[in-house]
């Protein structure tokens, strides 16, 4: 045992003295979470929000969505530090709402109405149709940004059904046929203007 | 409090819920939401209960007792709503048991027998969700999620993570971390918590058997074990041994006989720990650098510390945990001196923890090109195992483990409770300061299941502050007092799990308190029955300073048994 420990011991015995000025050494300036990328306008957003605690989270989100269009990642990361919230609630409580977006809306903004009048018209083969030819799922955003697809409850124009409207203009009476044309000219227009 | 319990007059505390007063009546009520000492969420509706005079059936476990209450736990009425409820939350569970990591020990499953439920009565709305299977140590299948959210609460309450939350709502709510990544893009610090509360499926840890039986089939492989100090006091519990049982003697004859040609015990590698970690601490009070000294033998913590508290990286202690200092020497030393070619080595661990199989992989834990372990299982895994070779661990007789990584001192063994690791660290500490081996330090303020236990011992004139902290919740209170400058220490032992590793996410599944207690008193038993008691006292931890590591702290220990830890990102 000695062969191993005298280095030990006589260490042991030398800082009988200093042990009592011995100070603990933590980093007072050491932040929780390392941040990425901090966005300015989400920055500049939150100083709206000076004595924020955990249920002002709702009206932030608002905020931030209404001027970014969407809630990203970083934003998201960014409320949560922010508010000292783990970023798993975060995106649990927005994620709750319908109201929150986690794409950037498209250049064509494509609501599609799943209200009850379109539901007995069909308009659950319409959606597939509109997924099947975006290649998205609702609530996102076509890889060039051309087309955003989102479900709504009802538009109010169940005489119409099934109806959809891309940036507030009304398509009546859809079929999957009516679809696939109505997309196709939405492309060919953009094509066009290139 | 005067109540009635199923016209049954009894006496009880006020402030109480009803479920509490029952279970002091020794009256089970079925809970599946329910965790002891957390809020009750009252979520599942598993638990309710006929009160006279209620209109309506009330939850047990959120609802508390009045005067002259008279409750019916088991009426028909009672019994019809809970085989409805049952069978509501069975209407969207898959059927698939037999395929099932948890058939057998499954809580839902285990209800549904004893309500007797038969058929299914409400149509199957199955709606497939994603297997996650992105986490070296846990698999979670939503799927399999009745939504009862221990899971988010544990991990929220007790570890302070939220790496999993719900998201979404109705029919679309899922428990998940954020963005619905896999538990990879998380801070999830593997801890298994959740797996271990979770009554269904839906979380269980990853399962490595697979490798470890192809490893024992290869003739070119030499296949060695190690199993931690919490194992053997645990495992007994899965084949009917009463809890707090020590197998440890058939547990080596049983890995003997499923192949594994060498078994040594983790605790070897505590001891180990201890000569380094004491030395260490002695040498940063010296220094007056980087204290509080923090214990680095709990995998969660860790990545607690990388994620949450990047700042006191510095303060957690340089040696690797047992299990890989132990992995580390089989290779380096253990194979050099068995003239065995330590690529050929497949080095296997059993461990009560479920973050142990993540740290495995780390790349700090690779030495000269090799990883330190190439599998880890858990305690539940070992006892599938031992129930696919059909063997009656009962039975056995008790065998000894192998020389010389097989001896260990009751030290080692305290290692698997909380405050363990303070009090072995404190024995040798002693010897080493006082150079008196007269009495054996028996620490009983460490000796609860409390979270944080404070204790300033003054050995020959020096004086450290210690605290044991098991629970990261606790650790969080900890390291935020210290941050602020509150409290200070000069030592620091934590553990992932509430209890120690005893409790840990390997472990058998659920947290009863009672089950946990036999285990912590039976490593005491183990301590106080043991004759060699501290670290130091292990000849053959002795033997591998003199002829190969030196010194604590030498070139030699740091190369394979130090380490370093950086910051860590993840949501």
């Amino acid at each position: 045992m000695l062969i191993i420990f005298p280095r030990i011991i006589l260490t042991l015995f030398s800082i009988c003295d200093i042990i009592h000025i011995v100070m603990l050494n933590t980093d007072k300036n050491g932040d929780c979470m390392s941040k990425q990328n901090t966005n300015i306008t989400v920055t500049s957003l939150l100083k709206k929000f000076p004595k924020a605690n955990r249920g002002d989270l709702i009206p932030i989100l608002q905020c931030v969505q209404e001027a970014e269009k969407f809630l990203s990642k970083n934003a998201m990361m960014e409320i949560g530090d922010f508010l000292k919230l783990p970023l798993s609630k975060v995106y649990g409580v927005a994620t709750f709402y319908n109201q929150f977006k986690f794409h950037p809306p498209g250049k064509y903004q494509i609501q599609i109405c799943r209200g009850t009048a379109c539901h007995v018209e069909g308009s659950s083969t319409i959606l597939a149709a509109l997924i099947s030819d975006l290649k998205i799922n609702t609530g996102e955003t076509t890889p060039d940004g051309l087309f955003s697809l989102e479900v709504v409850a009802c538009i109010g124009a169940c005489g119409l059904a099934p109806v959809m409207s891309i940036n507030g203009e009304f398509f009546a009476k859809l079929t999957t046929e009516k679809i696939k044309h109505i997309i196709q000219d939405f492309r060919d227009k953009e094509a066009s203007n290139e | 409090m005067k109540i009635e319990i199923n016209h049954q007059s009894v006496n009880m505390p006020s402030g109480i819920s009803i479920l509490d007063a029952c279970k002091s009546a020794n009256i089970n009520i079925p809970t599946l939401c329910y965790l002891e000492d957390l809020f009750p969420s009252g979520s599942c509706r598993m638990c309710v209960v006929e009160i006279a005079g209620n209109k309506n059936l009330v939850t047990s476990c959120s609802t508390q007792i009045t005067e002259g209450m008279k409750i019916f736990t088991h009426s028909n009425r009672v019994i019809a709503a809970r085989k409805s409820i049952l069978e509501l939350l069975l209407s969207n569970h898959p059927d698939d048991c037999l395929y099932c990591d948890k058939n057998n020990t499954c809580e839902l499953q285990k209800l549904s027998a004893e309500l007797g439920v038969r058929n299914r009565n409400f149509s199957k709305q199955l709606i497939e969700k994603e297997i996650d299977k992105s986490s070296p140590s846990l698999i979670r299948d939503p799927s399999k999620c009745i939504l009862c959210g221990r899971c988010v609460r544990v991990c929220e309450e007790r570890q302070t993570v939220s790496a999993i939350s719900f998201i979404k709502r109705g029919s679309q709510t899922k428990v998940t971390t954020a963005f619905d990544g896999g538990l990879n893009t998380s801070n999830c610090i593997n801890c298994g918590q959740c797996a271990m509360v979770c009554p269904t499926g839906a979380i269980v840890e990853k399962n490595n058997i697979k490798d470890v039986l192809a490893a024992l089939a290869d003739k070119n492989k030499v296949v060695v074990v190690q199993h931690a100090p919490a194992i053997s006091v645990t495992l007994g519990e899965l084949f009917g041994f009463k809890p707090g049982s020590d197998v440890n003697g058939q547990m080596t004859a049983a890995l003997r006989k499923m192949g594994f040609q060498f078994v040594f015990e983790t605790s070897f590698s505590a001891d180990v720990t201890i000569m380094e970690e004491a030395s260490e601490l002695v040498d940063r009070v010296k220094k007056g650098e980087n204290l509080p000294l923090m214990t680095s033998c709990s995998p969660g913590w860790i990545k607690f510390v990388e994620h949450f508290y990047p700042e006191f990286l510095n303060n957690l202690s340089s040696c690797k945990s047992p299990q890989q200092m132990m992995g580390a020497l089989i290779k380096n030393y253990w194979a050099f001196k068995k003239n065995i070619n330590p690529r050929d080595v497949y080095s296997v661990s059993i461990m009560p923890c479920t973050a142990k199989k993540f740290e495995a992989g780390r790349e700090e834990m690779i030495t000269g090109g090799l990883a330190d372990i190439d599998a880890v299982l858990t305690t539940r895994e070992l006892a599938k195992m031992i129930d696919m070779f059909n063997i009656n661990l009962a039975k056995l007789k008790p065998e000894d483990a192998d020389d010389p990584l097989g001896e260990h001192s009751s030290a080692a063994k305290l290692f698997g409770v909380t405050g363990g690791v303070a009090e072995a660290a404190l024995r040798t500490a002693a010897f080493l300061i006082t150079n008196d081996d007269s009495q054996v330090h028996e620490i009983h303020e460490y000796r609860d299941l409390e979270g944080i236990k404070e204790l300033t011992v003054t050995i020959a004139g020096i004086t450290l502050k210690t605290v044991v902290i098991s629970g990261l919740s606790n650790a969080r209170l900890v390291l935020d007092d210290i941050k602020r400058g509150i409290k200070q220490y000069h030592f620091i032992e934590v553990m992932t799990c509430p209890g120690g590793c005893i409790a840990g996410g390997g472990q058998p599944f659920g947290l009863d308190k009672d089950r946990i207690v036999a285990r912590m008193k039976a490593l005491y038993q183990i301590d106080k029955n043991e004759k060699i008691r501290k670290s130091h006292h292990n000849k053959d931890v002795v033997k591998l300073y003199e002829e190969f590591l030196m010194h604590p702290l030498s070139q030699k220990s740091h190369e394979l048994l130090h380490t370093k830890y950086k910051p860590r990102t993840g949501y």
